[in-house]
């Protein structure tokens, strides 16, 4: 893929104008089907003889714990959060993801700069020095935005016997008295922020209320003609994997 | 944006600046028992200090993990961390607020490092732009000098050493220093630092000092009368070498 940056870039690296590789991001609410997605995905195309790599918010070996233990801690200002999440994403883009493309990976992210962005926007940061932030990050070959309605998001995550999470719920900010009004806030606020970055990102908007199988296929068929038209040729058929 | 616009918190913030071995620690702390015998509330706060990243920042520079960028980005997410926690409320009571090193730190050190002057720039927008900005500038010599004559070794990344430039701690220390001393200059005249010559003795530079900061304490609230006498103390006490 074009090597492109959403800014300067990152310092003191070297890189040819293109890599060989592909960076897909997934992007979505908790609850949604991202790592599930993704792990479809990577099994299908590791059938087809592509290398995959994955990876995901807060995973880079050095600012890991250091976030688990600001989100245990009483108070993590919006502004820190914002930039201790983009260390996390430059450390991942220069030792993960750069060198993964560079071995001609795909490189699939569970979540990137947008769920970032849409947080501190939400937190009522300034999504335009949210954005100048992240000008070291690589702009991806292709986002898919699985988007569902909070409300069946709740469901899901409920009957699933799963719990509203403290920071997905926004609960640092004081928008409701109780757990599931803020929750439900929340995410409706962060939904906006997403429908406003779709346009201006160029996302890939995939309806996730639909079965895990009917969204798959999408994803495929989306995947299949950004990496290799051929691969559909078998028709994509989850349950038969 | 904040870091242009003078603030209107009740509170005043003084900064220093200055490479290792300018002498900006010693004089500041000269300033703050000056400025506590004159009645006034003072807090302090420090580069580098925030519990939040204290762990991360460990762990980055113990297996030299960092980047240029990336250690740009763990330095404002401390920056920020205090900026809320340890210069906004103390500046919001009224109180004297003395930073060692601030966003300007940043500005020389990080370009220093290749990382882009404007990216750096935007991501401290946020920082508020102090009442004073004292820059402490001397030579390279005098910094080396000053240095090596009190301490044991040269701190790994305040001598450049993660940038190859030599394998020897004290010429990496002379060039990347170099680099950031072109950059303060920059820097002081962009964002109005006064200057002030760090090569003269303690006594001259803080009796300078205190000068400078006489007019920004205008109608600021005293705790108590000045102390008679107490005032000079420190002075005599250095002034005597």
């Amino acid at each position: 893929m074009d090597t492109h940056f959403y800014g300067s870039g990152l310092a003191k690296l070297t890189m040819g104008s293109e890599l060989p590789g592909n960076l897909i991001v997934v992007e979505g609410a908790d609850g949604v089907g991202r790592s599930t997605h993704i792990e479809l995905l990577q099994g299908w195309l590791e059938g087809q003889g592509f290398a995959v790599s994955s990876t995901g918010l807060v995973r880079s070996a050095l600012t890991r714990r250091g976030i688990e233990l600001a989100k245990e801690g009483h108070s993590f200002d919006r502004t820190t959060m914002a930039l201790f999440y983009a260390t996390d994403l430059a450390d991942r883009v220069e030792h993960e993801i750069i060198p993964a493309l560079r071995s001609g990976f795909v490189v699939l992210a569970d979540r990137y700069i947008y769920t970032t962005i849409a947080r501190g926007a939400t937190r009522g940061l300034d999504p335009e020095w949210l954005a100048k932030l992240y000008g070291f990050a690589l702009v991806p070959r292709r986002v898919f935005f699985l988007r569902l309605d909070p409300d069946e998001l709740i469901r899901r995550t409920l009957r699933r016997g799963g719990e509203l999470d403290y920071w997905e719920a926004g609960r640092d900010i004081g928008l409701a008295p109780d757990l599931y009004s803020s929750f439900r806030k929340y995410q409706n606020l962060m939904l906006e922020e997403f429908d406003r970055m779709a346009a201006q990102y160029d996302f890939t908007t995939i309806d996730a209320s639909r079965s895990v199988e009917d969204v798959q296929a999408e994803l495929r068929r989306e995947v299949a003609n950004l990496l290799d038209p051929t691969l559909l040729t078998p028709v994509v058929d989850v349950s038969d994997d | 944006m904040p870091i242009h616009d003078p603030h209107d918190f009740p509170g005043r913030l003084i900064v220093v600046e200055g490479i290792d071995g300018s002498g900006k620690s010693t004089q500041l702390s000269l300033l703050q028992t000056f400025l506590v015998s004159e009645g006034y509330d003072v807090s302090f706060t420090e580069w580098n200090s925030s519990p939040i990243v204290k762990d991360t920042t460990k762990r980055g520079k113990k297996k030299n993990l960092f980047s240029p960028t990336t250690f740009s980005l763990i330095h404002a997410t401390d920056f920020a961390d205090r900026h809320e926690r340890s210069i906004l409320p103390p500046l919001q009571a009224g109180l004297i607020v003395l930073a060692d090193r601030y966003a300007y730190t940043a500005f020389a050190r990080d370009a220093a490092r290749g990382c882009d002057p404007a990216w750096i720039r935007s991501m401290y927008d946020f920082a508020t732009r102090p009442d004073l900005s004292l820059y402490f500038k001397v030579d390279i010599d005098t910094a080396v000098a000053r240095i090596t004559g009190g301490r044991i070794s040269l701190k790994f990344h305040e001598a450049g050493m993660d940038l190859g430039l030599s394998p020897d701690p004290i010429t990496s220390f002379r060039v990347f220093q170099n680099r950031v001393l072109e950059e303060y200059d920059r820097v002081a005249s962009e964002f109005d630092l006064t200057v002030l010559d760090g090569s003269r003795s303690v006594v001259e530079q803080q009796r300078e000092m205190r000068k400078l900061v006489k007019p920004i304490l205008k109608s600021l609230r005293r705790t108590h009368a000045p102390r008679a006498g107490a005032a000079n103390t420190p002075l005599h006490a250095t002034g005597t070498r």
